[in-house]
Parts: structure tokens; sequence; C-alpha cells
């Protein structure tokens, strides 16, 4: 009975708690379902001497969903989000994004807070340990190289794949932390710190959030916009369950025949989930082909889907262009 | 390492045991009690083998902590079959065929019964969103539906019926 490596665990009940053991612990990990954090521990990724079981929190179990601003609790489970009735009738997107998530037993598991902290992926990382070890471990890990992108000097290109995080970034989502030097909130744009530039003056896949040492989320929010209509799509290899092959999550207004709000977000393309630049110049007229080309321009411009994937790097850009363009088309008829 | 006590419900009775923070639920089960219906086979929860009920709602054992289900109500496949007599989602996926080499078997009775509790008239898609969870190398699924309706029907009080073919999935 030996499988893991041995570590501690502590049940706190309250957030004080968390904290507390947080310090005392610096080198303590966060368990809410442990849906993604076990699966690396089991693979000899990582092994963390104290885990903290953040998952039954009552203080962070709430979700308050109204037509202004939403709130979710860092423990709340993906199932309840995504039946969560004001969620789907007020952030269908955050709703239809939970709903995608693995599968159903994996949402009963799953939380909220483990889905906007999961870690990024690669098909050199998540493997076991015998094969990261045959095969050269990378720089994610312990080796000095990456296999994806040999030349990166240092930089890690491994996928953001959480599929909440879209969603929250379409309404300018903001994220309440709590650490040994108190609470602070930080805009979720400038959480995920992933835009890997060669010259390593941003975060990559390897250190994609800017968290500090003790601290941890308390609940994700956001704010609405009367009149936005939104929705999620995700292509994955296998549909009942199955990390993104790209997730894109899309919101847009449409006033008499003018496209007058659009936002867009994608998941498992880039290091950090990305929230497309540049839209609004394409608001103001009509939906036409031009819309398209130019939002076709803007995530060639911002989408950097590498081969950390069975799927090669340019197919999911493409992929996640085009259902970026389907959910745009559908809801823009919608809104007629 | 040391064990710690743990406590939770099991299979309807109170259980008082011990284990090291860092065991499995599955492994507890397995190794610790001896209750070996609940499978191992992915171990990184991809495959649904180790589904077991926690609360009433499907988990994967594999990726819970023993620590995780303290004060919890726990069920296993040991816990459908009574007084000699299988229960209805064992017998629908006896006689509906819904299993072949059996290795997928207990967590797919797991899953169902956790989806017929909270529904007995379950349609195909909401059967294929339960089950989506559990893989099977080895029946192809449809018979797994046909299985999880004849259950739905016996716990309805029907007569079981012959079900229709179920539709290919869509997209
Ligand atoms: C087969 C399979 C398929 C999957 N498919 C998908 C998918 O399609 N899309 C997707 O998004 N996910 C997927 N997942 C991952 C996972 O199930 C979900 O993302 C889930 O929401 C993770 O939450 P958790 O509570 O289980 O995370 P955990 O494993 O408990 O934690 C994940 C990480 O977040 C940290 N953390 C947890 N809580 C906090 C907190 N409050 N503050 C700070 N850090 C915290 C942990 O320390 C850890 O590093 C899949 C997992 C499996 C096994
Ligand atoms: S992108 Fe490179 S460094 Fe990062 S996990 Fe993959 S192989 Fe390793």
């Amino acid at each position: 009975m030996d499988a893991l490596p041995e570590f501690q665990v502590l049940h706190p009940t309250t957030v004080d708690e968390v904290v507390a053991a947080r310090k005392e612990h610096p080198h303590s990990r966060m368990i809410g379902g442990g849906t993604d954090l076990l699966v690396n521990i089991r693979r000899g990724i990582e092994a963390p001497p104290v885990l903290i079981d953040t998952g039954d929190l009552q203080e962070l179990k709430t979700v308050e969903a109204t037509a202004d601003s939403i709130t979710v609790g860092a423990s709340v489970r993906l199932t309840e989000l995504a039946q969560h009735a004001d969620v789907q009738a007020h952030y269908p997107v955050i709703a239809e994004a939970a709903e995608s998530i693995a599968g159903p037993t994996h949402r009963n598991m799953g939380t909220v807070g483990g889905n906007i902290c999961l870690d990024t992926r690669c098909i050199f990382y998540n493997q076991s340990e015998w094969w990261r070890t045959t095969n050269d471990d990378c720089l994610k890990t312990t080796g000095s190289m990456c296999h994806v992108a040999p030349k990166s000097d240092g930089v890690c290109f491994a996928t953001f794949s959480g599929d909440l995080a879209p969603g929250f970034l379409l309404f300018d989502g903001e994220i309440d932390l709590i650490g040994p030097d108190g609470r602070r909130t930080v805009a979720l744009q400038d959480f995920y710190t992933g835009y890997a530039r060669q010259d390593g003056s941003t975060g990559d896949g390897k250190n994609y959030m800017a968290i500090q040492p003790g601290e941890m989320v308390l609940r994700v929010r956001g704010k609405n916009t009367p009149g936005l209509l939104t929705a999620y799509d995700k292509v994955r290899i296998r549909r009942s369950i199955e990390y993104p092959v790209a997730g894109c999550a899309v919101a847009l207004k449409r006033d008499g025949d003018t496209l007058s709000d659009l936002r867009v977000a994608f998941t498992g393309t880039n290091p950090r989930p990305v929230r497309l630049d540049g839209t609004e110049a394409l608001t103001g007229g009509p939906l036409t082909e031009e819309t398209f080309t130019a939002l076709d321009d803007l995530c060639k411009d911002q989408l950097m889907s590498m081969k950390t994937t069975f799927t090669p790097g340019h197919y999911r850009r493409r992929v996640a262009t085009q259902m970026a363009k389907r959910l745009v088309q559908r809801l823009f008829d919608e809104g007629a | 390492m040391a064990k710690k006590l743990v406590s939770f419900t099991l299979n309807g009775r109170a259980h008082d045991g011990a284990a090291a923070d860092n065991t499995l639920l599955l492994d507890y089960l397995r190794e610790g009690l001896g209750l070996t219906g609940t499978k191992t086979a992915c171990d990184g929860g991809e495959c649904g083998a180790c589904t077991v009920l926690v609360n009433g709602e499907p988990r994967l054992s594999c990726l819970t902590l023993v620590g995780q289900v303290a004060g919890k109500d726990v069920e296993t496949i040991e816990s459908q079959a009574k007084g000699g007599k299988l229960s209805p989602v064992q017998e629908g996926f006896h006689l509906k065929l819904g299993a072949q080499c059996g290795g997928c078997t207990p967590g797919y009775i797991m899953a169902a019964e956790g989806l017929l509790r909270g529904n007995q008239s379950p349609t195909v898609g909401e059967i294929r969103s339960a089950m989506g969870a559990n893989i099977c190398r080895c029946t192809g699924y449809v018979k797994i539906i046909d299985a999880v309706q004849h259950a739905a029907a016996v716990m309805r009080g029907e007569e079981p019926a012959d079900y229709p073919d179920v539709p290919a999935a869509q997209g």
C-alpha cells in the first residue's frame, strides 16, 4: 500500500486555519478534489510533504450569480456550478464550461479553486515517472531542456487547459486571494502570467500564476454587462471525458444589426488562458466576412499552440479559431 | 508511516479503521479491508473502474484519500447484492449482457446506481452522460445502456421490456 510518497494531510475547517497551516508548512500544497494534484503525485511529478485539504471549507462553498455579477467560492464543486440555476440563467458560458470538464465523477470531486489553479499540461510532462526518465526529463520537472521547443532556452510552453478561466475572463474576472500578508484581489488577466516570452521577462508553462508562497484562492468573480449573450464550446478527442484540444468562450451583444460588443477567450492553446486583445475594433457595424477575417487575424496573432498535445499546434489553433467563428455567428443569430 | 484513526460509514455500517495519511481510498478498500470488488485499472482517474459512491455521489476512489471520506457515507460494489439476490442494476448488467470481461463493471454499476437514485426515468442521453467517466473496452456500450434501462424499469416497479436499438451518439 505504498503507491504514494509519504505525506501528511491536514483537514482545516476554516480559511484562517488554512492560512496558519500554510505558514507553518511552507512547502505544503492545497488539495481541493485532488483530480489534478493526486494524479501528478502518483506520477512522481510532485511530492509535497504536506497536503492541506481545502475541498470542504464551508466558507468557500457559495455561489452567487445575479444579472450584475457572479462570485464563486474556491471549494464549490464543478457539478454544483454546472447545475446552478442562476449561473445557467445569467452566465451560460460558465455553466457550459463547468459541464464540459472531465467526466461526471470528476465533476463531483473537482473544485473551482483547483480548476482555476490547474497545472499546465504537456505530453512530455503528464507521463509516468519511468516514461519521463527514459525520455530525459524536461525542464518543467528536473531536466534542463524543453522537448517541445529545444531551442527555447529555459522557457516552458506547457498548455493551460482549465475550462473555467476563459468564461471568467470575458466578465473581467477577479480573483480574491489570502496569504500570510492578508487579502488581496488580482485581475484574472494579471493572475495568469504564461506569456512564455523568449527573453524570460514573463511567466511560462512552468510559472504560470501570479500566486505568492502561502497564498490560496478564496473566490473568483466577474461583472456582467446587460444584454451580453454568452456560450462555451470545446473540442476534445473523446467527447465524454478529456482535457480540451481547445476551448472557446464568447460573449457578444447585438443591437439591431450592429455587433456592439465582442469578447473572445480561449483555453488549451497557450501557457495561459487567452482573452483576445483587439476585438473592440470588430464592433460597431454588422457581422460580415470582414469581421471573421479580422477575428482570424487576431487568433493567428495571439494563439501560440505548440506541440504539447498529441494534436499538432497549428491544428489546435485552427480548431480554436473555427469554434470562435461558429460561436460568434450562433450568438449573433440568437440575438436577432 | 504512522497510521491515524479514520471513521466513516461503509456499506451501511459504521467503520472505524486506521490508515496512513497517504492511503488512497481504493487501496484501503482493496488491500486493507479485502473489498476487492472495486477495481484498479488506469491509476490516473481516466477509466472509472474504481468508482464508489460517497454520500450517494459517484467518485473515483483512486483519487480520493481515505481522510477525505471521514464522517461520510461510502458505498462499494459489495453493498449491491443483498440476501443472495442481485440488485436491480446488477440484474440489468447480468440479463442484458452489460459485462464481458467484467473489469469495468463494478465501476459502471456504481455510476449507474448513483444516477438511478436521483432519476429513475433517465433518457439515453442522461445515461450516456452519467456513464461518461467510465471506459469499457469490450461491450461497445450499447449493452451497458440496455442494462441501465433494465435496472431503471425494475426500480420503477415495471416489467422490464426489450429496448429498441440505442441511437448512435451525435457529433
Ligand atoms: C481524466 C481527467 C480529465 C480531465 N479533464 C479536464 C477538462 O476537460 N477540463 C479541465 O479544466 N480539467 C480537467 N481535469 C482536471 C480536473 O478534474 C478539474 O480541472 C478540476 O476542477 C480540478 O480541481 P480539483 O479540486 O480536483 O484540483 P486539485 O487536484 O485538488 O488541485 C489542482 C491544483 O490547484 C491547487 N489548488 C486547489 N485549490 C486551491 C486554492 N483554493 N487556492 C490555490 N490553489 C489551489 C492545488 O494545489 C493543485 O496544484 C481532468 C482530470 C482528469 C483526471
Ligand atoms: S513545453 Fe517543454 S519544458 Fe514544458 S513541459 Fe513540455 S517539454 Fe517540458
